[in-house]
This record gives C-alpha cells, structure tokens and sequence, in this order.
C-alpha cells in the first residue's frame, strides 16, 4: 500500500510537474490570469493525463517499440479532441476563456512524458495513481499560481474581493506577471523543498 | 514487442481506426448541443439587450450592410403584435486594442441605445475589457438611453459625451465604432420596413 | 501589401508568441543557455514551421472543411507535423548533413513545440488565405528566433551574476523573461493600416 501512496504523492511533491520537473509551461503561463482559469486548465489536462495513462498502459504489450511515440501521440490527440467536443458543448464559455490551450494539450510535455517515462512501463493501476497524482500536482500550481496572480493584480482570490481592486498591481494579470510570478514561486518552492 | 514492417503498420492503423471510430461517435453526440450552445448565447444576448417582444428574433434575423461599408451586419428584429419595436444588432469594430471586438446593441424604435452585451474580444484584462460595465448605468461612460441616431457617439477626448475607459480610450473608441456602425443599420431596417 | 506588412509588425513584436502568447516557452527556457544552440532553434523551429503551416492549412482547406471533419482537426495537425519532423529528419540526414548537424539535434524537440501546431490552428481559426498563413507563420517564427536570441544573451551573462541560491536556474531566467515581457509591452496597441 506503501508504494501505491509514494506513486500517488510523487506527482504532487518530489516531482511536481511545474515547480519541480519544469514541464508545461505554456498553460502554466497562458491560462493562470485567475485562479479559476487556471484550476479548471488543470482539471482539463488531468482528464486527458488520466485516460491516457490508463489506455497506454493498456496497450503497451501490443505496440511495436518502434512506433510507440506516433501511437501514444494518436491516443492523446483522441481524449483531447473528444475533450474539445465535449468542452464545446456543455461549458462553450470555459472553452472560449481557455482558448487555444485546450487543443494545444496534446503538445503538453507532461502528458507525453508521463505517457513514455511512465505508463508505458507500469500497470493499469499504477498508471492510474500517477495520472491522478502527476495531474493534481498540475492542477494545484496552475491554481497557486492562478490565485497568486489574481490576488496581487485585482485584489481578488476566486473574484472574492479581499482588499481593493485599485490597489491591486495590473501587471501580475497581464504577460509579464505571468513570468515573474512563476519565477517567484518556482524559487519558493525550491526554499521550501530543499530546507 | 518487436518491431516488424507488419505489426507496425497493423498496429498504428487500429489504433487510428479506433480512435477516428470513438471521436465520429463523441462527435454525433455533442454536434447538437454544441450548435445549440452557439444559439443560446445570440438568444440570451438579444434578449438582455432589446425591448419585449413576442417573436423569434433569431429566426427573423436580417442581414444589412451599412451604407459605405462592404461587411454586412445581422440584425434581430424584435416585434411585438406584428408591429416592430426594436432589434437587436450584432456589430464589430477592427479598431479594438487587441484585434476585432464583437458586441450586440440593443435599440428601441426611436433608436435609443436600451443594452448591449460583448460576444468575443482580445482585449487587455482590467483595462479594455471593462468594457462589458463600463457602459452600463452602473459604470462610469453609461451610453444607454443615449441616442445615436443624428449624430455618432465619440468619447470626451474627441470632444463627445461618452467618458472613456481609463487607460483603455482605444478600447472605449472601437466600442463607440461599433455602436455607431450598429446605429447605421439599425436606422436602414427601420427605412426598409417602412417602404 | 499593406495587409502582409501588418500581419508581419504584428506577429513578431505586437503578439509576439513567446511575450504574449505564451507559445513555445519549453524550448524557450530550455535551449536559451547558449546563444549559438539557441540560434540553431530558432533556425529548425522557422523551418518546421513554414512547411507545417503550408500543410496543415492545405489539408484543412482541401480535406477537412469540405468534408465536415472540423473536429479531426488536433488529431490530424499533430500527427502531419510529428510525421514532417520524422521525415525532415531523415531527408536532411541524406541530402544536407552540413544543416543536420547543425538542425538534428533540436528536430525531435520541435514535435512537442506547442508553438508550432498553435500556429497551424491559429491561422485557421483567424481565416488567413495560404498566403496570410505563410507570411504569418514566418513572422511568428522570425519572432520566436529574436525572443530566444535575446534571451540567451541575457542568460550567458547572467551566470556570472551573484544570484540567491533559491533563485538560480529557472527562477532568475523567467524574472528576466517577464521584464523582457514588459519591455514588449511598449508594442502593443500598435496598428498600421
């Protein structure tokens, strides 16, 4: 059972795959304007993570070494479009919001790298807990980083006012507070881990 | 697995027919809703901007172009009893800081502005985009019950009577540009009704 | 012409992919420590980029439109651009060893490069004809060239800076990207035509 934990928490702490592994960064970026943005960025991208994951480490036995990148590329570019679909039909604003993030999924480095550097070398089960791990870990920085942003640029956390909208710095929602506020918070987190 | 010409090929096509077979499938199943999105949110919009009425602005929905202009502009005309009493004008502006704005006025027969609503923009966060409140009676360049009939709106810089966006005067101009061009058409479909 | 010439400013220094449109930040952070391999990146994302877009927007206008397959869009556009680098890869090899070797080892990097499948959907989506698209994709990529560029020379002489421990690496690097991001800010709102 162990194990099964140490595979699950992996994703969240030891390799988070912002703060520690680096990967992703455009929707890191792109998406995190607020914190709502960039959860439900993160909840997307751990849907796919998920499936794919799940149906690679399904299939490994019966995919020739050779083609394997072109075949887990197929898998993926199939949750992500059913995921567009399905985006578009039931949450259109959310869709419109994210933008062109939600196709560029499928050139996400996190998913593919999960996809070679794990799943293709574990079980269904296992596969599963990293999916679930490696995308909450996503999906909490996009969020840290969405509130972060949304707090110093509008005043706000989850459009929950907490102190003026005028005071707020307008720059943190903008481009260049994206970077600097990632910055700022990979630094941090470095601080934090290696104490 | 080893890796020969046939179980390469034999393997990367069924997965494609796999995955084309699941995403036509996704497919037949969201179209309907996902065209259904797109309508409800020109419904809901020329609803909020024009006075009652009792018919389907939608389905009466004409296309004018303004005079001098070459893109046509759809308008949802609004009656009631038969009897026009407004409409809805569906307008863009390529003047907008980031690119085109897309927005819908709402007018009552005498052409006085009675709501607008913005459909899609590229606007900066927290300066341009306020647009969709700044224009309102709760903002501060409230343009409703103004009317733009016998002389096109233009902000206080350009010695008008609309109070620009702070730090956004580009964004309040394409605003204006789009509202006046709506005002155009607006007054064209009234011409043609009553001929 | 005055359309391509906007379409130009506007792509390499208004929307600049990497300072406002958080495209193709993987390579840009992970081969910007040496200005000459950042170069390179530059040179074979430029590269990939024309032939991708050209493709993809033949495809979407000869094949998926006509068709009604809108929604195989992803699907298609990354699995041509994957094959391009595959294939690219092994004609250059042949025909041009000298630009292989120079390019080669960037190549398999660029399929994940979401810089170059985002502008082959971007073109579609904003309606460009092939000649739009194309003018498009090399100013987005010419930009994308000048980003890294720049920020490659920032990073040499940054590592002989005296940074806090926690900073270095990464952190430092996007704080210098985000006052880079500002300085691209002064472009915007800029129009001709």
């Amino acid at each position: 059972m162990n194990s099964k934990l140490k595979i699950f928490f992996n994703g969240i702490i030891a390799e988070n795959p912002t703060f520690v592994l680096m990967l992703g960064m455009c929707p890191t970026l792109g998406t995190t304007g607020s914190a709502i943005n960039g959860m439900s960025m993160g909840l997307a991208t751990m849907g796919v993570l998920i499936c794919s994951n799940v149906v690679i480490s399904m299939i490994k036995k019966f995919v020739p070494a050779k083609v394997r990148i072109p075949a887990y590329i197929v898998v993926i570019a199939t949750f992500v479009s059913m995921l567009q679909l399905v985006m578009q039909a039931y949450v259109p604003s959310l869709y419109a919001t994210l933008g062109i993030f939600i196709p560029l999924i499928v050139v996400n480095c996190i998913v593919l790298g999960r996809a070679e550097s794990f799943a293709s070398r574990n079980g269904v089960f296992d596969s599963l807990l990293d999916g679930i791990g490696i995308g909450l870990g996503f999906t909490l920085a996009l969020t840290v980083l969405g509130a972060f942003r949304e707090l110093l640029g509008t005043g706000a956390i989850f459009g929950a006012q907490l102190y003026p909208e005028a005071y707020g710095s307008l720059v943190f929602v903008l481009a260049p507070g994206a970077f600097i506020a990632l910055g700022l918070l990979i630094a941090l987190f470095t601080k934090l881990r290696t104490k | 697995m080893k890796s020969s010409l046939v179980n390469m090929v034999l393997s990367l096509g069924i997965i494609t027919v796999v995955a084309a077979g699941l995403l036509s499938w996704i497919y037949t199943i969201t179209e309907a809703p996902i065209e259904q999105a797109k309508l409800d949110k020109q419904i809901e919009a020329v609803r909020a901007v024009t006075p009652e009425f009792d018919n389907d602005p939608v389905a009466d929905a004409v296309e004018i172009t303004p005079a001098g202009e070459d893109k046509a502009l759809k308008v949802f005309p609004a009656r009631k009893n038969g009897e026009l009493v407004g409409a809805a004008v569906e307008s863009y502006s390529a003047a907008g800081f980031s690119g085109d704005i897309k927005l819908i006025y709402g007018f009552d027969l005498n052409g006085t502005i009675t709501g607008y609503a913005v459909m899609e923009h590229a606007e900066t966060p927290g300066l341009g985009a306020k647009m969709d409140k700044w224009f309102t009676p709760e903002g501060k360049g409230n343009v409703i019950g103004l009317n733009p009939t016998e002389s096109a709106l233009t902000v206080s810089k350009d010695g008008g009577q609309v109070d620009a966006i702070t730090a956004a005067t580009i964004t309040s101009r394409a605003f204006l540009d789009a509202l006046n061009r709506a005002s155009t058409a607006f007054s064209q479909l009234k011409a043609d009704e009553s001929n | 012409m005055l359309e391509y010439i906007s379409i130009i400013i506007t792509a390499i220094f208004v929307n600049n992919i990497v300072f406002a449109q958080f495209l193709g930040i993987c390579p840009f952070i992970g081969v910007s420590r040496k200005l000459s391999s950042a170069i390179g990146m530059g040179a074979a994302v430029t590269f990939v980029m024309l032939l991708a877009t050209t493709i993809t927007w033949l495809l979407q206008d000869l094949v998926l439109t006509p068709f009604g397959l809108g929604f195989m869009q992803t699907i298609v556009f990354i699995l041509v651009i994957a094959a391009l680098v595959q294939m690219l890869e092994i004609i250059l090899k042949k025909i041009a060893p000298a630009l292989y070797s120079a390019l080669g080892v960037f190549l398999p990097l660029i399929t994940t490069n979401c810089a170059v499948l985002g502008v082959a959907i971007e073109v579609t989506r904003k309606g460009y004809n092939l000649g739009e698209s194309v003018v498009y994709a090399l100013a987005i990529a010419v930009g994308f060239t000048m980003a890294i560029a720049i920020f490659a020379g920032i990073r040499e002489q940054l590592q002989l800076a005296n940074v806090p421990k926690a900073m270095k690496g990464v952190p430092i690097a996007l704080i210098c990207a985000g006052l880079l991001a500002l300085a691209f800010m002064g472009f915007s709102g800029i129009k001709i035509g």
